[in-house]
């Protein structure tokens, strides 16, 4: 029988410290002591909080990463988010943000190896994610851009709709996403060797949606990201895709309402 | 943040409510389901990117606000936590009480922070002096960056501390006597412990100061036999059980006419379903309590 120790000379401080170690798996299984139940029943009682600790956040990498998930399977992704878990757990009480480490986990777990493309597929749906939850904007009326001097829309910077993320890949990420969605028919291959895939994602008013760039159009949209005026992130495109044409891209993009301000 | 002009805080009805959950959000937007009011988490609704945020979740939350008295129960605030509270989750639960204009917010008498990481669940504390100034401390911060009353919930523990000086029920009616918090009073979480530590719920009912109830909670556990002991665990993923419904009209008779909330979250049955157990704990309001509390202030 061990000695049932007291929390008047523990801090609090210490025992929350200690009851995390318990839970997130590197404990010593020392908080037993501090409940003043048998042994056998303690650990017993903080196998229920281990479990629902681990076990809800597992659910909840699950459901922001679906696809993921169905490309493991459920077994091997319940190992992974434990693994992850005890390694990256949440920092913010907030279970919409937690996740956004995870692609970069899977790029260096070694037992995913065999799956080069998971990582980036992970990356997708985390952008995904980051579109949902993003911040609303009125889109730009390209209207109001008629009255610029054509000679001046080269200096031209755009601020893109806050739900804009773009992800490349070197494996066909958008088309894995589609072969792997609930509502998606037929099972069909996707071709590993289709090449580099850059999608871009948006979400003009509730729905998330993504569209596969062209290079050109994908270096436009990267160089207005980063604050380039219109003309340097055109001439970027036109370097990435001799045959690229800004007017289409454009004319598209505003479809698209991924612009919601002109400078 | 703008608040939508539209909107201002509906105070929650002494009648019966449910927890809003992601299932039910679509049948909220296509119809007027008839329920009194409905209560959500609060860390659902944050606005993780950028200062505007929030996007189509809680859009649609506002737009369920506007025809229901809407309660904001949060669930990662951590009132137990040592090294107190964190400025950032406080500041993002008040922007977002200050755009959909709650009736009521609440929390638990748990912790669930500790060196920065948040562990996503509501942790027992041992209740000694200590913790009870901590805990008021924290409750006494959140009321004041809120600019209003919290509740306090009784939390569902499985284990309890040798250390341990004060009941639970001495320890919540202290941090409500010290803080002016009211209490959300859960008795699910006190059949559930209750069992589980071996005390008796009924004078855990009458350690709580009538006036400072706010609201109370139902919901469904889960009977485990671990090793061959019968431990209850709080899942909300079943009907409430019978004993709770007599722990329910118990705290009624004590308390008088209250908000009451069913709580379901794992294993969400049809919105119907749901509704049947908000009946439920409506004709048992109805019966037991027909008018309103008088002079109520919590």
């Amino acid at each position: 029988m061990r000695c049932v120790r007291t929390l008047r000379s523990a801090m609090l401080r210490d025992f929350q410290r200690a009851f995390r170690r318990d839970l997130l798996g590197d404990g010593d299984g020392d908080l037993a002591a501090f409940t003043g139940m048998a042994p056998d029943q303690a650990a017993r009682r903080m196998r229920i909080y281990r479990n629902n600790v681990q076990g809800s956040l597992a659910g909840v990498l699950a459901s922001a990463f679906p696809v993921v998930e169905r490309l493991v399977g459920k077994a091997f992704f319940r190992a992974a988010a434990r693994a992850f878990v005890e390694r990256h757990p949440p920092t913010v009480p907030q279970l919409s943000v937690y996740g956004a480490d995870l692609p970069g986990f899977l790029a260096g777990f070694p037992p995913a190896r065999t799956l080069p493309y998971l990582a980036d597929v992970a990356r997708l749906e985390w952008a995904r994610i980051e579109a949902y939850f993003a911040g609303d904007a009125a889109p730009l009326d390209p209207a109001g851009l008629s009255s610029i001097d054509p000679a001046d829309a080269a200096g031209l910077t755009f601020r893109l709709h806050p739900a804009v993320r773009l992800v490349a890949s070197p494996f066909p990420v958008q088309r894995i996403w589609q072969a792997n969605q609930p509502d998606h028919g037929t099972v069909s291959k996707v071709d590993l060797q289709a090449g580099v895939e850059r999608v871009l994602v948006f979400r003009p008013a509730m729905t998330v949606l993504a569209h596969v760039l062209s290079a050109g159009d994908f270096a436009l949209v990267q160089g207005i990201a980063a604050g380039a005026t219109l003309g340097s992130a055109a001439a970027a495109a036109i370097e990435a895709e001799p045959g690229f044409s800004l007017q289409q891209a454009l004319a598209d993009h505003f479809s698209r309402a991924i612009f919601t301000d002109a400078a | 943040m703008d608040g939508d002009p539209g909107l201002t805080a509906a105070p929650i009805p002494a009648e019966a409510g449910i927890g809003l959950r992601h299932p039910h959000v679509a049948a909220f937007l296509a119809g007027r389901p008839a329920i009194g009011w409905i209560e959500v988490h609060s860390e659902n609704y944050l606005m993780p990117v950028g200062p505007r945020g929030g996007g189509p979740r809680l859009k649609q939350l506002e737009a369920i606000r506007r025809d229901y008295p809407l309660s904001c129960h949060g669930v990662g605030l951590s009132l137990g936590s040592a090294e107190g509270l964190d400025d950032a989750h406080l500041t993002r639960l008040r922007a977002l009480f200050d755009r959909v204009q709650p009736g009521l917010v609440s929390e638990h008498l748990a912790w669930s922070v500790t060196g920065g990481v948040y562990l996503n669940d509501l942790l027992p504390l041992p209740y000694t002096d200590e913790a009870l100034g901590v805990v008021c401390r924290n409750v006494d911060r959140a009321q004041e960056a809120f600019a209003r009353q919290v509740l306090v919930e009784n939390p569902s523990s499985y284990i309890g501390f040798a250390g341990s000086t004060i009941a639970e029920w001495q320890f919540l009616a202290e941090v409500s006597r010290r803080t002016g918090c009211g209490i959300l009073l859960d008795v699910n979480n006190i059949h559930v412990s209750a069992h589980n530590h071996g005390f008796d719920p009924e004078p855990y009912l009458d350690a709580i100061p009538p006036e400072a109830v706010g609201e109370i909670h139902i919901a469904g556990h889960f009977v485990a036999s671990l090793d061959g002991e019968t431990v209850l665990i709080d899942d909300h993923g079943a009907s409430v059980d019978p004993a709770v419904w007599r722990l329910f009209r118990s705290a009624l008779a004590r308390l008088g006419r209250r908000p009451v909330l069913v709580e379901w979250d794992t294993n969400i049955p049809a919105l119907p379903v749901l509704l049947a157990e908000a009946d439920k704990a409506q004709a048992i309001l109805d019966a037991l309590c027909p008018y309103p509390a008088v002079g109520h202030v919590a």
